[in-house]
C-alpha cells in the first residue's frame, strides 16, 4: 500500500535527520591552514632538501644519479673536484652547481631513491608559490637551507 | 479623527518591523551558513568579525557596491519591479501576527487567517513575473515550476489553516493565541504540524523543494538574470518568507507569545516568540542538511496525491472532533 511506502519514507527521513544532528556534537575537521599548521604523513614527498653529514660536510658527492633518475629533467648537477685543504663533501667530487626546477618536477621522489648517500631528500614543505618563474629554479644554497615547514607529523 | 491611534502608532510600528526584520534576515543568513556548515562538519564563516558576525554586514556591502546590470533583453518594468513584487509580500504578513497579549504586529484586522491564505498567494507572482520578464528559457522554465510547486501545495496549507480555524472559532490570530485550548486540541495539532511544515517548506522554495533556484538545475532559476541589489531582494524574500512562516508556525501550533509569566511581563511576550521561532528555523536549517532533492514529478506527485487527501481526511476528523468535543 502507498501508505507503508511514506511511512517507511518517513522514517528513512528521521534517520537522516538524526546523522546530522550528532555531526553537531562533534568538532569541525577543517584545518585553518595559516594559523594551524597542517597534518602530513612522515614520508609526505614535499619541497627538496639537501642534506650535511654530522661534522658539517655536505653529503652530496656530485655523481649526478639523481639526475639520471628525474624522469622531468629538474635537475641540474654539475660537479668539481674537492679541494683537499677544505673539503666541501667526504669524496671525491661535489657538486659546484645543483638546481632544481620546481615546475618540471613531478615529486615522484625517484631522485632521493637514486641518490646513493641520501643527500636531495624530499621534505614537508607544500607552500611554494612565488611570483616569478625565476624563483622556482631552487638553487644550491636554497636547498641547504631550507625554512621550517608549517606542519605536524601524524603517525602512520 | 484619531490620529494617534490610526495613523501615527501603526507607522512606528511598522517602522520597528522593518528593521526587526531586516535585520532578523541578516543574522538568519549568518545563522543558516554557520549552522549549515556545523551540520557538514565544518566551520562557517569565522574570518569577518568574532565568529562570522559581521559577514552579512560585508555581504551587504558587496552588493551595494557591485554593478547593476539591466540586461538588455529583458522587459524592463516587468523585470525591475518584480523583486519588489517577491518581497513586500513576505513583509506584510506580519501584520497580523500576535506578539503579546492583545497585542497584534500591526494591526489586528479581524482577518487574520484569510490574510494569511491571501497574501501568501501573492507571493508567487514576484517569481512568475521575474521568470517571464527575463525573456530566458530557463528563467522562464524556473519559474513555471516554481509557481507550479507553490500553488500546489497551497491546497494542503489551506486545508490545515481550516482545520485550526474549526478549532479555534475565530479568524483572528490574536484571538486564537488568548483563548485558551483544550488539552486534546494541542495534540491533535501537533499531529498536523509535520505535514503543514511540508507545506510551507514548500511555499517558500526551501530545501528539500528548493528545484526552481538550486544551482546544479536551470541555473539560478527565476534568479539567472538578477544581479547586485535586485538579487538581494529576492534573497531576502525567501529569508524573510522562512521568518514569517516560522512566526506562523509558532502562532497556530506552539501557541505564539505565550510561556511562563508572559501576561505579567509584557515585554517576555516578544522573547518567547523570539525563541519559538529560533527553534523552528533551526528545523529548517536541519531538514535542509539532511534530506535529498525529489525530482519534480515526486514533487507534486507528492503533494496532490499525498498531502491533499491527509489535509481532506485531517479537515474532516477536526470537524466531527470540534463537535463532539466542544
Amino acid at each position: 500500500m502507498a501508505l507503508k511506502e511514506y511511512i517507511k519514507g518517513a522514517v528513512e527521513i528521521g534517520r537522516a535527520m538524526g546523522v546530522t544532528l550528532k555531526n553537531l556534537t562533534e568538532k569541525p575537521v577543517t584545518v585553518e591552514y595559516p594559523f594551524e599548521p597542517v597534518p602530513v604523513y612522515p614520508r609526505f614527498r614535499g619541497k627538496h632538501e639537501l642534506r650535511r653529514y654530522e661534522n658539517g660536510l655536505e653529503r652530496c658527492i656530485g655523481c649526478m644519479l639523481c639526475e639520471a633518475a628525474c624522469p622531468t629533467g629538474a635537475i641540474y648537477v654539475e660537479a668539481a673536484e674537492n679541494d683537499p685543504e677544505n673539503p666541501t663533501s667526504p669524496g671525491e667530487r661535489y657538486a659546484k652547481i645543483y638546481e632544481i626546477n620546481l615546475l618540471r618536477c613531478v615529486f615522484c621522489g625517484d631522485c632521493e631513491e637514486a641518490c646513493p648517500t641520501e643527500a636531495i631528500v624530499l621534505g614537508h614543505d607544500f607552500a611554494m608559490a612565488n611570483y616569478n618563474r625565476r624563483d622556482f629554479i631552487l638553487t644550491k644554497e636554497e636547498l641547504l637551507n631550507p625554512g621550517e615547514p608549517n606542519v605536524i607529523i601524524r603517525p602512520e | 479623527m484619531d490620529w494617534l491611534n490610526l495613523i501615527v502608532f501603526p507607522i512606528l510600528r511598522t517602522v520597528v518591523l522593518f528593521l526587526v526584520l531586516l535585520t532578523g534576515f541578516a543574522y538568519l543568513t549568518w545563522f543558516e551558513r554557520k549552522l549549515l556548515a556545523r551540520f557538514h562538519v565544518r566551520y562557517g564563516p569565522n574570518r569577518a568579525g568574532k565568529f562570522g558576525l559581521l559577514q552579512p554586514v560585508a555581504d551587504a556591502v558587496k552588493a551595494m557596491f557591485k554593478e547593476e546590470i539591466v540586461p538588455s533583453h529583458v522587459d524592463k518594468p516587468i523585470y525591475l519591479i518584480a523583486p519588489a513584487l517577491a518581497l513586500i509580500p513576505a513583509l506584510i504578513i506580519w501584520a497580523v501576527i500576535p506578539v503579546a497579549k492583545d497585542t497584534p504586529a500591526i494591526a489586528d484586522v479581524g482577518i487574520g487567517f484569510l490574510w494569511i491564505l491571501a497574501v501568501a498567494g501573492l507571493e508567487s507572482y514576484g517569481l512568475i513575473l521575474a521568470g517571464w520578464s527575463s525573456n530566458n528559457n530557463y528563467s522562464l522554465l524556473g519559474a513555471l515550476r516554481s509557481s507550479a510547486q507553490m500553488i500546489s501545495y497551497e491546497l494542503p496549507l489551506g486545508l490545515f489553516l481550516v482545520s485550526v480555524l474549526i478549532l479555534a472559532g475565530s479568524f483572528s490570530l490574536v484571538d486564537l493565541v488568548d483563548n485558551p485550548r483544550a488539552w486534546w486540541e494541542w495534540l491533535w495539532l501537533w499531529v498536523a504540524f509535520p505535514f503543514f511544515f511540508i507545506c510551507i517548506l514548500a511555499e517558500t522554495n526551501r530545501s528539500p523543494f528548493d528545484l526552481p533556484e538550486t544551482e546544479n538545475e536551470l541555473v539560478a532559476g527565476y534568479q539567472t538574470e538578477y544581479g547586485g541589489i535586485k538579487f538581494s531582494l529576492f534573497y531576502m524574500a525567501e529569508y524573510i518568507n522562512m521568518i514569517t512562516t516560522s512566526a506562523i508556525m509558532a502562532t497556530l501550533f506552539f501557541g505564539g507569545w505565550r510561556g511562563p509569566f508572559a501576561e505579567e511581563f509584557v515585554w517576555l511576550g516578544p522573547v518567547y516568540l523570539f525563541i519559538k521561532v529560533v527553534v523552528l528555523l533551526f528545523l529548517f536549517v536541519w531538514v535542509r542538511a539532511s534530506i535529498s532533492r525529489p525530482r519534480y514529478d515526486q514533487l507534486m506527485r507528492f503533494g496532490w496525491k499525498f498531502l491533499l487527501p491527509v489535509g481532506i481526511v485531517y479537515m474532516a476528523i477536526t470537524a466531527v472532533l470540534a463537535v463532539l468535543l466542544k
